[in-house]
């Protein structure tokens, strides 16, 4: 076959919190090898819809195919459908906390996925850790502990330890947020790098100048669905929606 | 003045080595029923089957809310009366002090767990780990260091709720300073004696407690 499937697609996904309707009716197709920016408002559904793709929220309503193969929302596969393990293994994700695990070092965080998870053996695991902290610049933290580290460090740590499991996706959920100004551009060279090397990824960002420059593709959300998308030049140099113009001029775009 | 006489209470000594060994047995034999309760109390609490929850919640607040004497009494002369079997006082000791331990068990190692922040389950799933993984390899290892000050005064605790064994004549420290004394007829010098191996078991105890206290301080 020669059609390309989308590497992660979602159909008609909603999902409720309380009385809340977060996301109201989300479709999308995630190609291999995409850059897709969501940006929008605080509340408008960017950070729930992200979360949605690796079941780290349930969704209420809908579908996420990974591959073409649709996500139980339990651990293990269920029928044709694959589990919450399998798609995890598959859609790697960085968090704004960087939720690195403050009990195991560096390169134990790391290696962590790859021995617990993918059973490989330690010497392998290790091996490509190190190749990976080479990669974001940080192979003498290799034995430091997260406590001894710098917010940017510790986010590129937890960049290389969710490619250890060598997913097809990469979710990065604020990844720059909660970083000081000035360590903020160490970690969006490590993603610029990443999607020059042709890595699937999807990321909410506030950071538009940088969605503008990495991103093959933006969505604009607003209220829990999609309010424009197109490429970065339509989405954010020309924005067609009064409410999008609004939101960008608040970012100096 | 009164005229010490520790000379004839000390030539029971084997006495009240008998008594500590007691004390230690049930001490031990109850911390370790104790845990696996409690372990097994916290897991119901934190499942999400609602009759699981409800069955150990009210387990837990039936020990937390009676007296242990009351409890050891009614294990001892009360529940045969309902099963219409003898139980020893070994039994009715060793369970009333598991469950009366493992019942506030549950509740240090659920706070323990409750105070990892939900970003480290997160993380741990998002790299694709098992609920079971992460709770061995992410959760626990953390959650035991907050756990550990509260676990050991509970367990200072346990060593001398032992001496309430003492009401069903087992024959632990307590009792057994009471037989000297009533051998001996020196009460001061019997239950000063006793007093002092308390001590002497448990200060070390709170020591160690107060050191992870310390330890985990500086290391938040």
């Amino acid at each position: 076959m020669t059609t390309t499937q989308p590497a992660i697609a979602v159909r008609g996904l909603t999902k409720v919190f309380g009385k809340l309707e977060v996301l109201k009716g989300i479709d999308l197709d995630l190609m291999p090898g995409e850059v897709l920016g969501l940006i929008g408002p605080s509340g408008s559904g960017k950070s729930t819809l992200i979360r949605c793709l690796n079941m780290m929220e349930t969704p209420s309503s809908g579908q996420i195919l990974v591959s073409g193969r649709e996500v139980a929302p339990r651990f293990r596969a269920l029928g044709n459908k694959i589990g919450m393990g399998e798609l995890r293994r598959n859609v790697g994700m960085v968090f704004q906390h960087f939720n690195l695990f403050p009990h195991l070092s560096v390169l134990d965080n790391i290696t962590e996925g790859p021995r617990v998870v993918l059973k490989r053996p330690r010497a392998e695991a290790e091996a490509l850790a190190m190749d990976l902290l080479e990669q974001v610049g940080l192979a003498d933290k290799a034995q430091a502990y997260p406590a001894h580290l710098s917010g940017g460090q510790k986010q590129r740590v937890a960049i290389a330890r969710a490619l250890a499991m060598q997913p097809q996706v990469l979710l990065l959920d604020e990844v720059t947020s909660a970083l000081d100004p000035e360590l903020v551009g160490e970690v969006l060279s490590v993603i610029r790098r990443l999607a020059d090397k042709g890595m699937t990824m999807v990321l909410v960002t506030h950071e538009m100048g940088f969605a503008a420059d990495v991103a093959s593709r933006v969505i604009f959300m607003e209220q829990g669905r999609i309010a424009e998308e197109g490429s970065p030049e339509d989405i954010l140099r020309n924005p067609r929606s009064e409410r999008l113009r609004s939101f960008l001029s608040r970012f100096h775009g | 003045m009164y005229n010490w006489d520790f000379y004839t209470v000390l030539q029971s000594f084997d006495l009240f080595l008998d008594g500590i060994w007691t004390t230690f047995l049930y001490t031990v034999g109850s911390i370790v029923l104790g845990v696996i309760i409690g372990l097994l109390t916290c897991f119901a609490r934190l499942s999400r089957f609602a009759v699981l929850r409800l069955f150990a919640r009210s387990y837990q607040e039936l020990f937390r809310c009676t007296p242990l004497l009351v409890q050891i009494l009614w294990a001892y002369y009360a529940l045969p009366m309902v099963l219409g079997v003898t139980i020893s006082n070994t039994t009715a000791g060793l369970l009333t002090l598991s469950l009366y331990v493992g019942s506030f068990y549950a509740e240090i190692f659920r706070g323990g767990i409750n105070a990892i922040d939900k970003g480290q389950r997160e993380a741990a799933a998002a790299i694709g780990m098992s609920p079971i993984q992460t709770m061995g390899r992410v959760i626990m290892p953390q959650a035991i260091k907050k756990m550990l000050p509260a676990f050991i005064n509970q367990s200072v605790i346990q060593v001398k709720n032992t001496s309430l064994l003492y009401a069903i004549s087992v024959a632990e420290l307590t009792y057994m300073t009471s037989v000297v004394n009533s051998e001996t007829y020196r009460p001061l010098e019997a239950y000063s004696l006793a007093a002092v191996m308390y001590f002497v078991m448990l200060f070390p105890l709170t020591q160690i407690a107060d050191h992870f206290e310390r330890r985990m301080r500086r290391s938040d």
